[in-house]
């Protein structure tokens, strides 16, 4: 098999691993001349493929051979993919080629499970070795961690990594017993405690260095982890994921929890039968998360035992609103800046610009207008000097259908033209304008 | 009315803003025009004020150098006075303050301006694609890519190609001006044809293989890779010759994988480290903490 083959098969196996941040390493660079890379400032999309997903990595597994039965992958063991291997060689070789003609800004590499975690996590501790002592590589590496390997080989793949991740997949013990049965959230949420102390302790070490203005070498270690979890392969709940990653959050301080929605695989498990991907819940999951993270928002504030999972129609922000009238309208000119924040149409900048700008001059909608402010969205929720909604002029249910969507399909469906629906229009807008740069 | 001619960029601005401003010149005074404008900029140009020697220091905050820097890359030549009339509000006018006032007017088209240089600039360092050229002399490798900026951004983006490819020669061919770097010196030369850059690579086969393999075709979201991929960018990116492609193949594919028999289990096979993780199970604790 060819190199071409290899790297088809290879990538192929690994597309649905979402993560694909590149941002946030260790500043460094090639300065000294010896080999290439730099890290350290905003990551960079060199490219994007039809799928609206960004090209950062070579994402690519070391093989697809795999011990586990996880029914959603592709390169399970009971999948009759084509297998295929790389050495450790040809990765190094792949990585250094693309990064070299401005494809990528590094390597994220996983592998299926062979033989046993140590012996998988040694294979693929050696490749980022050899881009980083061999090659002197300075771009970034993402390795896929496996929970069971030995605490000194995660301690060495810190060593040379960017970025850990370990998926936790599915939210709940009992899920993953079901569809992922050699996998376990406690053995997972065990080696992410043992990968934050470490990161920790390593922040501590290289700022004593600093401060003691020593010239000995700095420990290295990875900056940050982050998971991945499967939307729409089994019954959990909106809430479940998000009490998940709530969780992961504040316990391991986690840089991000991605949220995949399980998409058609050309080789179908028995245990999971194929639909189209939950686009729309997966971009409602991405909208809660960031209200968790930037906006300060409670898991139970965002969903509730009535109705554990998000408002499809509308944005989770709008919906707190809404199921909270009693909060509105908030007086941009006097409530703090975590009120602000709850405000539909408003987001972390224009908020703290508004903060600014008050003590300058009392806030007009002018001013909002020129704060490229989404009125329309916003007006119903507060105050400023010449406007003031009469309290409670709409009712809620005349407001979500305002801002609701007409009811469509919610979901792509497969058997008609791939048209994107209203929904899925709004959703591309929305993440454009929204998600992706923090602002709704 | 003076009409100043300079060169398009931030100290030749610099420089003037400081002569004028010790000649206490109004900015309703000035007429700015760059020098890469065609024809009258420049036969009509005023000299400019010489800088007396005992010019007082000019103290401007930190985030409006950073401005005026960013700005003086946009190609519309806008920028010089509306930088112009702030500087002077600043340190002549009576609104010191000014650069915290967000809805200023002219701070606002100053701030879009950067926006659309830092987005450009981002996007070169993103969308640039070095093609190997095979030398005989050099044991070096040769890297040559071609760009199309919309604004005048290769000086500013320079140290970041030049921290990153370190240890390999490269040049970046643009319309504006090229750079070159050959391991130890930046240089810069005259603006090219696009016919003077190489056309191909033969690593260019396993790039496009992998973009095809990355790509699910289960979720396509054509209008998401072009808010971040504008086709203006396509005709520079050897990937782009595929898109067409992909998105004309995808539904057909996904067809194809509904309608695939569902696969049966497979037996669990005999393995030591298997073994031992059905035996942690037993002893791992429950999972209290999804509660």
């Amino acid at each position: 098999m060819n190199t071409l083959e290899k790297l088809e098969i290879l990538a192929d196996a690994a597309k649905y691993d979402a993560s694909c941040a590149s941002s946030g390493g260790a500043r460094k660079d090639s300065t000294s001349g010896k080999g290439v890379g730099s890290t350290g400032g905003a990551g960079i999309c060199h490219s994007y493929a039809p799928d609206g997903r960004c090209i950062s990595l070579l994402k690519v597994l070391l093989t697809n051979v795999c011990l586990y039965d996880c029914h959603y992958c592709i390169n399970r063991r009971s999948s009759n993919v084509q297998r295929a291997r790389f050495t450790p060689e040809e990765v190094v070789e792949l990585t250094l080629s693309f990064y070299k003609r401005n494809y990528i800004e590094g390597l994220f590499l996983s592998s299926g499970i062979v033989r046993s975690a140590d012996y998988t996590m040694e294979l693929v501790i050696r490749v980022a070795k050899l881009l980083r002592e061999k090659h002197h590589f300075r771009g970034y590496i993402h390795l896929k961690t496996i929970p069971e390997a030995s605490p000194e080989l995660i301690a060495e793949a810190g060593k040379y990594a960017d970025r850990l991740s370990i998926n936790v997949e599915l939210p709940k013990q009992e899920s993953l017993k079901k569809l992922a049965p050699e996998k376990n959230v406690h053995r997972t949420r065990e080696a992410m405690s043992t990968i934050n102390a470490r990161i920790t302790e390593t922040i501590a070490d290289r700022k004593e260095l600093r401060k003691r203005k020593s010239k000995a070498k700095k420990p290295t270690f990875a900056t940050g982890q982050s998971t991945q979890m499967i939307v729409g392969a089994d019954g959990s709940y909106d809430s479940d994921f998000l009490a998940r990653a709530g969780d992961l959050y504040g316990n391991f301080k986690l840089r991000r929890v991605y949220y995949s929605a399980f998409s058609p695989i050309p080789e179908p498990s028995v245990i999971l039968p194929l639909k189209s991907p939950p686009l729309v819940r997966e971009h409602r999951l991405y909208q809660a998360d960031w209200l968790m993270r930037f906006y300060h928002y409670g898991v139970d504030e965002l969903t509730s035992a009535e109705s554990p999972n998000l408002d499809l129609d509308i944005d989770p922000k709008l919906s707190w609103a809404l199921r909270n009238r009693h909060t509105f309208p908030i007086d941009i000119n006097r409530s703090p800046l975590e009120m602000l924040y709850r405000i539909p149409g408003l987001g972390v900048r224009n908020a703290k610009r508004i903060v600014r700008l008050r003590r300058h001059h009392a806030i007009t909608l002018e001013d909002l207008i020129k704060l490229r402010v989404n009125l329309k969205k916003t007006m119903p929720f507060m105050i400023c000097t010449n406007h003031h909604p009469a309290r409670l002029e709409l009712s809620s249910s005349e407001l979500r259908a305002k801002f609701a969507p007409p009811p469509t399909q919610l979901e792509m469906d497969f058997t008609a033209q791939p048209v994107t629906t209203t929904v899925e229009k709004n959703m591309v807008k929305q993440a454009g304008v929204e998600a992706l740069h923090g602002e709704f | 009315m003076k009409t100043i001619s300079i060169e398009p960029h931030f100290q030749a601005w610099r420089n003037a803003a400081r002569a004028l401003l010790a000649e206490q010149c109004h900015p309703s005074d000035v007429l700015w025009s760059a020098k890469n404008d065609e024809g009258d900029g420049l036969l009509f140009a005023d000299e400019l004020p010489a800088l007396p020697k005992d010019a007082p220091r000019l103290k401007v905050p930190k985030t409006f150098v950073r401005l005026a820097e960013t700005v003086a890359a946009h190609r519309s030549g806008k920028q010089w006075a509306l930088l112009y009339q702030i500087l002077w509000e600043m340190s002549c006018g009576n609104d010191r303050r000014i650069l915290s006032n967000q809805t200023d007017s002219r701070l606002r088209t100053l701030e879009r301006m950067r926006a659309t240089v830092s987005r450009d600039i981002h996007k070169m360092r993103a969308f640039v694609r070095f093609r190997e050229v095979k030398t005989e002399q050099s044991d070096k490798e040769n890297f040559v890519a071609w760009f199309e900026p919309d604004h005048l951004i290769v000086r500013i983006n320079t140290p970041f190609f030049r921290k990153r490819f370190a240890g390999m020669n490269w040049s970046i061919l643009t319309p504006d001006e090229c750079v070159h770097w050959d391991g130890s010196r930046i240089t810069y030369t005259d603006g090219v044809e696009k016919s003077v850059a190489p056309d191909s690579d033969e690593l260019e086969e396993l790039w496009l293989g992998y973009y095809r393999s990355i790509f699910n075709p289960a979720r396509l979201k054509i209008k998401m890779m072009q808010t971040e991929m504008p086709k203006k960018y396509w005709k520079n990116l050897p990937e782009a010759e595929i898109i067409e492609e992909l998105i004309t193949g995808s539904g057909e594919q996904v067809q194809a994988m509904m309608h695939e028999q569902e696969r049966p289990l497979k037996p669990v096979p005999r393995n030591a480290y298997l073994a031992k993780l059905n035996e942690m199970d037993a002893i791992d604790e429950p999972d209290t903490e999804s509660d």
